[in-house]
């Protein structure tokens, strides 16, 4: 691989080894994943809090001497952000499963002993990994109907379904891209002994290859579930009321534009609360992997 | 072409079972784009026969090994193992019923990661022949026991070192109870003292009277056990013969620039 050889190939300043080899191999992952991993640090955190502070005391200093402090404001939202918070957790569980479960058959498609399937399967892939999260979401919000009648019952369609199908398709594709990656970083050596032991390519693919896939698939899965979960925030735009909408309603019923750093901070800590140990529990497995390997 | 006629030992033991040979290579050829691996390979093994091929690397050995048991189809030429053209065999279903005749045993031991020493050796009779849990699993034992692995049953591969797990790979491939057994360089990435430890285990085998075809650098293990020794150059077999004859006195000159090279 490219990244492997250029770290061979600069032998000219070993001081740099280390570094060099550190980012050649997430460059390697991150190859591998698709995408930019996500690497939340706790300076990112901490970054975060100053911000919030920062906001607040900006905020505070503008309030008037009979208005509540801007500490006590946002404790007074708090609660209908949390349930919005809830709403984007939510939308993250249902688009993760419908997203790992389509996608689990799609990766599998991708690697097709079928042409056609092969090539229909890379396609879908491809398109949905590479289409705008927001412009899936609209077609999604505008061109799925708001309620379906079937043998004479009406069945509502509400709008968080829509967005939570919009979130799932590009899940869908990077779970495909996922799979076939995992399944091809198998050593061709196990197929052969595979076959040489007169197995078929249906229990190849379950009991052997498969098995082995799953830990090199759950790193860059947890990911993804990372950035799914930061991506909820798209469904505001949307319509649906979960946290960044509410977060909304509640800046334009306070109707102080000092609020704004302090609020927005104070909605990104949250996301940090709670993206930060996936974060860090994914490069641990990551590096146990890497390891045992 | 040599024939089992001519290979001592082999023609004594399989005049015991059966006057045809189980497998019997004729004119093969193979080619990976325009590159010929193979260029017309004739050979037959007896039944119980022990033949290894030598030769340099690149000379086709393993693709030859790899023809046997229908890992890469053949451009031309016909290949029998036991009742199976293996040319002729198209299908996934054809191929398997012929692995269950044909066992193959790698450098790399290729064993599964994910499953114990036991494990490894149990899968194959399980989930491809049907075989009872209980019944493998005491078999497997045994050839676990048999190769000298007993204690390490329900260690990973990870855990042993490259002769142990060469080891339960070939237990893993006779738990199949196959009638021949290829062997691939087995003791090529294996470090010196290991070596030994895997060969002993070959040469059991051999004893008992299995049916092996050995790609192999070890010279001095396939003087000891082979019935008849093949050394292939550029795709084809230079030289043919039992080992005392094609090691002491080569016909050849190639065989004769390779062997002073290595021994």
């Amino acid at each position: 691989m490219k990244g492997e050889r250029a770290v061979t190939a600069s032998p000219v300043l070993p001081v740099l080894l280390p570094a060099a080899e550190r980012m050649a191999r997430t460059a390697l992952r991150e190859r591998a994943n698709g995408a930019p991993l996500l690497r939340l640090r706790a300076a990112h955190g901490i970054a975060l809090l100053v911000t919030f502070a920062v906001g607040c005391a900006l905020a505070q200093s503008q309030v008037l001497p009979a208005n509540p402090s801007i500490l006590e404001t946002i404790w007074k939202w708090t609660p209908l952000l949390a349930r919005g918070f809830v709403f984007n957790l939510a939308i993250s569980f249902v688009a993760m499963a419908l997203g790992t479960i389509a996608g689990l058959f799609l990766g599998y498609a991708q690697i097709s002993l079928l042409p056609p399937v092969r090539k229909a399967a890379w396609f879908a892939t491809h398109f949905f990994r590479n289409a705008p999260w927001l412009v899936l979401l609209f077609y999604c919000m505008f061109l799925l109907p708001f309620e379906v009648t079937i043998f004479g019952v009406t069945i509502p369609i509400p709008d968080w379904t829509k967005a939570t199908l919009g979130l799932a398709l590009p899940v869908m594709a990077n779970v495909s891209e996922i799979v076939r990656g995992a399944i091809q970083s198998i050593p061709t050596t196990q197929w052969e002994a595979a076959a040489s032991l007169a197995f078929n390519r249906r229990q190849t693919m379950w009991m052997i290859i498969l098995p082995q896939c799953i830990k090199r698939m759950l790193p860059p899965w947890m990911n993804l579930y990372a950035i799914l979960t930061m991506a909820t925030v798209l469904a505001s735009i949307v319509g649906v009321n979960e946290m960044m909408t509410l977060t909304q309603r509640a800046l334009s019923a306070e109707n102080r534009p000092g609020l704004l750093l302090a609020f927005y901070s104070y909605v990104l800590l949250w996301f940090f609360v709670y993206c930060y140990p996936i974060a860090r529990w994914t490069v641990r497995l990551e590096r146990r992997y890497a390891v045992n390997q | 072409m040599p024939s089992a006629g001519e290979a001592g030992a082999g023609a004594a033991r399989s005049a015991m079972h059966e006057s045809r040979p189980i497998v019997e290579l004729h004119d093969v050829h193979q080619a990976f784009g325009d590159v010929e691996v193979l260029k017309g390979v004739s050979f037959e093994v007896a039944k119980g026969g022990v033949v290894c091929i030598i030769g340099p690397s690149g000379s086709g050995k393993s693709t030859l090994l790899r023809c046997i048991n229908g890992l890469i189809p053949i451009k031309s030429g016909t290949i029998r193992v036991a009742d199976f053209d293996v040319h002729t065999l198209v299908t996934d279903r054809q191929k398997i019923a012929l692995r269950k005749e044909v066992s193959m045993v790698f450098q790399q031991y290729n064993l599964f990661p994910h499953k114990t020493a036991l494990e490894n050796v149990m899968m194959a009779p399980i989930h491809v022949l049907n075989e009872k849990r209980d019944e493998v699993r005491e078999r497997a034992i045994a050839l676990l026991t048999k190769v000298g692995l007993a204690a390490k049953r329900d260690a990973y591969p990870g855990e042993l070192s490259g002769g142990q797990q060469q080891r339960v790979a070939i237990a893993r491939s006779l738990a199949m109870r196959p009638e021949v057994m290829l062997f691939d360089e087995v003791t090529a990435a294996l470090d010196p003292e290991t070596v030994k430890e895997v060969l002993n285990t070959i040469r059991a085998l051999a004893r008992e009277g299995m049916t092996c075809i050995l790609v192999t650098h070890e010279m001095r293990f396939a003087r000891e056990i082979a019935d008849e020794v093949l050394f292939t150059d550029g795709g084809t077999i230079v030289e043919s013969g039992a080992p005392a004859e094609l090691f002491d006195r080569p016909r050849k000159e190639r065989t004769k620039a390779f062997l002073s090279q290595i021994l």
